[in-house]
């Protein structure tokens, strides 16, 4: 729209928000029609100006149910196909957390078949009976009972927390952590110990240990034994699949697959004291034979745990990445023990 | 003496400038209420009218004035944490005060603002609908809100005293343990919740026995109102849920305090013990707390639709098995502990059994509505709000209970994005509707509808804009309880719109603090005592009741007793004449409830600090009240038919002038 000086008119107006460049997104540009005024004793103008104005806003508003309401479910469905691509739950990376994330999409889809339709009928219900004096809808203020619809209302949610359950039912004993993974290789162990506040992993089978950061070979499955000595923790790597809770006195086991090579994102879950929040970890998956390099690697750095070194390393206390060329044979047996009165430690899961 | 004090900082908090900032505003606030109380010689009107009443109308408004206070407390607490939160690797707050501020933010906000906003509510309303004079025990109700009143003030003080508890709000062990925590923030938070855990555990058997025996002639349980109903379903649960808090809560002091351990890492305690007690009671807390919201839905739904509550008895039956069943849950609050497959299937399908008659009771306020006429006053908003809110939480609470994705979901922000959606959508709009609701009926006037609807959309938008963006960021990884995070996560935007959304949340509380001050200086005076047109027993007297509520006893005929004694007025026919007027039997104002609780407090507060000089004679304080209060024997008296007959009088002429 064209704007001569001197007269009343209306503009485009643009905003340009850039508050999130930072982070790099898009700046996002509002706009809206404003109306500039110069001449205020001009009344015949004034009130031909608030009648375009009038005019400009019912097509807008035209133009906004036309298109608007389809850009928005188009906004939405670009951002939730966003979500799925860049959220890390969303994007699994293994077979348990694909799983996983299935089961959400159905349980989200089944949901949304009974929440979607009873959210349109409650707009259009407070709409079609509001209060006023015009209102043609029908209006029995004694109707408060009908055996068929009750019947009908306790019979849908019925049905689909039965459908929910029954889905649930089969995945808790197919995803049950404990249970090994379909492979022809076998398993990688790897015992993983919450401290306060750092991750102690050890590989048994190769000798070595490390803090806060893991390298796994991808496509074989990889069986965590995880215990605690500090205040329970959870270990959760998302991009591979769920957590289980760290406990003192208590041997877990999770089993987790890394599909493809990658760096994942790993964290202690449950809060657990001040530094808390310093108990992430970098998960790399590598193809076996870079993952027997990095073992060698490892083998090689000068620094080997001893007992006293892992007393030390138990203080609490938050810790950089460490590695090393070796650690006391039973240290996670001997930690998991430390806790235990008089009788064997608990094996769960087994 | 001082036991465990080496200096002054062990006792005050200090090097904290924020904290330092709240300590002299509150010496600050104390100086100007004891000036203003002098200046205008208050004292003896507050300690006769309000610390020693026994009325439950000025009972449910101490509930509700305090649980204002706590939720401002508490929502200082989550601004403070979205503030630390908006950036990335912010520096604003550190570990430490971080990890306290979202501890005391859950304390206050389940136990010390919902529950007795819930108690409030309850003495203001329950007693008018069911056509009683009182509560069952007056004297042990004033006690249990002196007791909720110092239980959270010895919880609240230990922000400036000796330190705030710093292990999550529910103190999971070990973590809560000497051990782990040896300062005495830990011992606030058990004594704090212990005193006033009491306080509800009374409450409880209160409404019980209230709602049992003291209903208006002709109410038979299935003629209740809706509310009433959820309040004794709450009720029910309270009395089975509370004692294992108490017990779950003394058995951690006993280890920290006698050395014990129940559950410490060594010498055979086992801190999952305690997980699996206090979820024992945290779970039916939850439908503890949003029970009694459905009520006042169903209240609000009706009245507001000029419509009879569809389906009352599957009303009744949803809620009574949603307060069963709430007792069959508790593991799914850790389906991660690795209990296997068949423990974690139980507790999954019992979990979603419970979406089944929740489901039932959202159709059933749709199909009030439907067919009604809906005028869109205050409640009516929030209760409207309140069904797509829920209908969204309840659908997340189901992804939750299914076992095998909760591994995904657990302690990540999408938990918290549904436990807030819940309690806010469910608690938090369901007791705001109530607020609204009995507002007029508990002082004569209603609040201000215009500032009341900004104050609606900026909470609702809030809302949304708030949690929204958490669910998101708990798919992408995010777990709560995180103090700080690195910009690398990518977790920034999402983050600082939710802060966004917390802030128009608080400015929506701004606007209900300017709307209750707005409306105290510039109300109308509702002189009819039934403001809404409502449908039962409160509003066919008074507002503000009298004290003795009901001149005579009514005679209850049907569910909606009022609404149809107004249509029978309406078609011209004649209502059976009152019956004479008779002396009101009515309870004493006792000062014991309020001495005894500060002798609680002296009690809790000797224990934290381990000073027995302190605790023994407190606890000496306490059993002397007890004795006390057993030989009282002049506890009662009698309204004169006379003076009632002033006051129904005197009602009658305010109404008679304005109609």
């Amino acid at each position: 729209m064209s704007c001569l000086s001197g007269e009343n008119c209306f503009t485009e107006k643009r905003i340009k928000i850039d508050v999130f460049a930072n982070w790099g997104l898009k700046p996002m540009t509002f706009c809206y029609v404003g109306f500039t005024e110069k001449n205020n004793s001009d009344k015949t103008s004034r009130t031909e100006a608030f009648g375009r104005m009038r005019e400009m806003k019912t097509t807008m508003r035209r133009k906004l149910t036309k298109y608007a309401a389809p850009l928005l479910i188009m906004l939405m469905m670009v951002m939730l196909s966003g979500c799925s691509t860049n959220m890390m739950v969303l994007d699994p990376k293994g077979p348990v957390g694909a799983d996983q994330r299935d089961l959400i999409y159905i349980v989200t889809i089944l949901c949304a078949i009974i929440m979607v339709p009873v959210i349109l009928l409650t707009a259009w219900i407070v709409w079609r009976y509001r209060d006023t004096k015009d209102n043609k809808a029908k209006y029995m203020p004694t109707w408060s009972h009908s055996a068929l619809a009750e019947t009908i209302w306790w019979g849908i949610p019925i049905i689909i927390i039965g459908i929910i359950g029954v889905f649930t039912v089969k995945y808790t004993y197919a995803l049950e952590p404990s249970k090994p993974l379909d492979s022809d290789k076998k398993p990688l162990v790897i015992e993983a110990t919450s401290l306060d506040w750092k991750w102690l992993f050890t590989y048994p089978e190769q000798d070595i240990a490390t803090v806060n950061y893991l390298y796994i070979p991808e496509d074989r499955p990889i069986e965590f034994h995880l215990t605690s000595d500090a205040p329970m923790n959870s270990f959760w790597i998302p991009q591979l699949g769920g957590q289980i809770y760290t406990m003192s006195g208590m041997s877990m086991k999770l089993n987790l697959q890394a599909d493809e090579p990658g760096v994942y994102y790993g964290s202690g879950a449950n809060f657990s004291g001040e530094h808390f929040a310093d108990m992430r970890f970098e998960v790399t998956a590598t193809s076996d034979e870079e993952f027997n390099q990095w073992v060698d690697k490892i083998k090689a750095v000068p620094d080997a745990l001893t007992l006293e070194g892992y007393e030390k390393l138990a203080e609490p206390a938050s810790s950089p990445v460490q590695s090393f060329n070796s650690f006391p044979e039973g240290l996670f047996n001997k930690i998991v023990n430390k806790y235990v009165v008089d009788k064997p430690a608990h094996h769960h899961g087994e | 003496m001082w036991g465990n004090l080496e200096s002054f900082s062990d006792f005050f908090v200090t090097g904290d400038p924020m904290i330092l900032g709240a300590q002299v505003s509150i010496a600050l606030a104390m100086i100007a209420i004891v000036f203003v109380l002098t200046v205008f010689k208050k004292w003896g009107w507050l300690w006769r009218e309000w610390l020693t009443t026994v009325d439950h109308k000025r009972v449910g408004i101490m509930y509700i004035i305090a649980s204002i206070l706590m939720l401002f407390r508490g929502g200082v607490d989550a601004l403070l944490m979205r503030l630390q939160l908006a950036m990335p690797d912010s520096e604003f707050l550190h570990a430490e005060h971080y990890n306290q501020i979202f501890t005391t933010h859950g304390v206050i906000m389940i136990l010390f603002m919902a529950m007795p906003l819930m108690f409030g509510l309850f003495n203001i309303a329950v007693p008018l609908q069911i056509g009683a004079r009182d509560v069952a025990y007056p004297f042990l109700n004033a006690l249990s809100f002196w007791l909720f009143f110092f239980g959270a003030m010895l919880f609240n003080v230990s922000f400036i005293i000796g330190g705030s508890p710093d292990a999550g709000w529910l103190a999971y062990p070990p973590l809560s343990e000497l051990a782990h925590n040896p300062g005495v923030g830990q011992n606030f938070y058990i004594w704090g919740i212990q005193i006033s855990g009491i306080g509800s555990l009374a409450t409880g058997i209160n409404f019980v026995v209230t709602i049992l025996k003291m209903r208006a002639p002709g109410m038979k349980l299935m003629k209740m109102p809706m509310f009433t109903w959820s309040v004794l379903s709450s009720c029910l649960m309270i009395l089975f849920a509370f004692p294992i808090l108490t017990v779950t809560m003394a058995l951690l002091f006993l280890d920290r305090f006698l050395g014990a351990h129940f559950f410490t890492l060594d010498a055979g305690g086992n801190p999952m013990m305690y997980i699996n007690m206090i979820w024992m009671w945290g779970h039916p807390e939850v439908y503890i707390v949003v029970v009694p919201a459905f009520g006042i839905f169903s209240e609000v739904v009706a009245t507001f639709s000029r419509k009879k509550l569809f389906g009352y008895s599957s009303m009744v039956f949803a809620m009574i098995s949603i307060a069963v069943m709430s007792f069959f849950t508790w593991a799914h609050h850790f389906f991660t502990m690795g209990s296997g497959a068949d423990v974690n299937a139980f507790f999954a399908v019992s979990t979603m059994i419970i979406a089944i008659p929740t489901g039932v009771k959202i159709f059933n306020w749709l199909f009030t509505m439907f067919r009604g006429r809906i005028r869109f006053t205050t409640p009516m908003l929030w209760t409207i709000a309140f069904i797509p809110c829920f209908i969204v939480g309840g659908m997340t609470g189901v992804m939750l209970a299914v076992a095998p994705a909760d591994f995904q979901f657990h302690n990540s922000y999408f938990l918290i994005a549904h436990f807030h959606q819940v309690l806010i959508g469910g608690v938090a709009f369901g007791y705001f509707a109530g607020l609204y609701y009995w507002w007029p009926k508990m002082f004569g006037f209603a609040l201000n509808e215009r500032l009341g609807k900004w104050a609606f959309w900026f909470w609702n938008i809030g809302f949304y804009v708030c949690f929204m963006p958490q669910y998101f960021l708990g798919l992408d990884g995010m777990t709560r309880r995180l103090y700080t995070y690195d910009f690398d996560m990518g977790w920034g935007p999402l983050n600082m719109i939710s802060t966004v959304g917390g802030f128009l949340m608080g400015v929506g509380f701004l606007f209900q603090v300017w709307q209750i001050a707005h409306s105290i200086k510039f109300h109308k005076r509702d002189t009819t005592g039934d403001f809404w047109d409502g449908r039962t027993l409160e509003w066919s007297i008074p507002s503000p009741a009298p004290l003795y509520n009901f001149a005579t006893d009514p005679q209850v005929k049907d569910v909606d007793d009022w609404w149809e004694t107004k249509q029978k007025l309406a078609r011209g026919e004649k209502l059976p004449p009152k019956p004479a007027l008779e002396p009101i039997h009515m309870p004493k104002n006792s000062a014991i409830p309020f001495i005894m609780s500060i002798f609680w407090f002296g009690l809790g507060f000797g224990l934290v600090w381990d000073w027995l000089w302190m605790a023994i004679p407190s606890f000496i304080g306490v059993a002397a009240c007890m004795i006390a209060r057993s030989f009282t024997y002049d506890d009662d008296y009698y309204i004169p038919v006379d003076e009632i007959k002033r006051t129904e009088e005197a009602a009658a002429a305010l109404k008679g002038a304005t109609t």
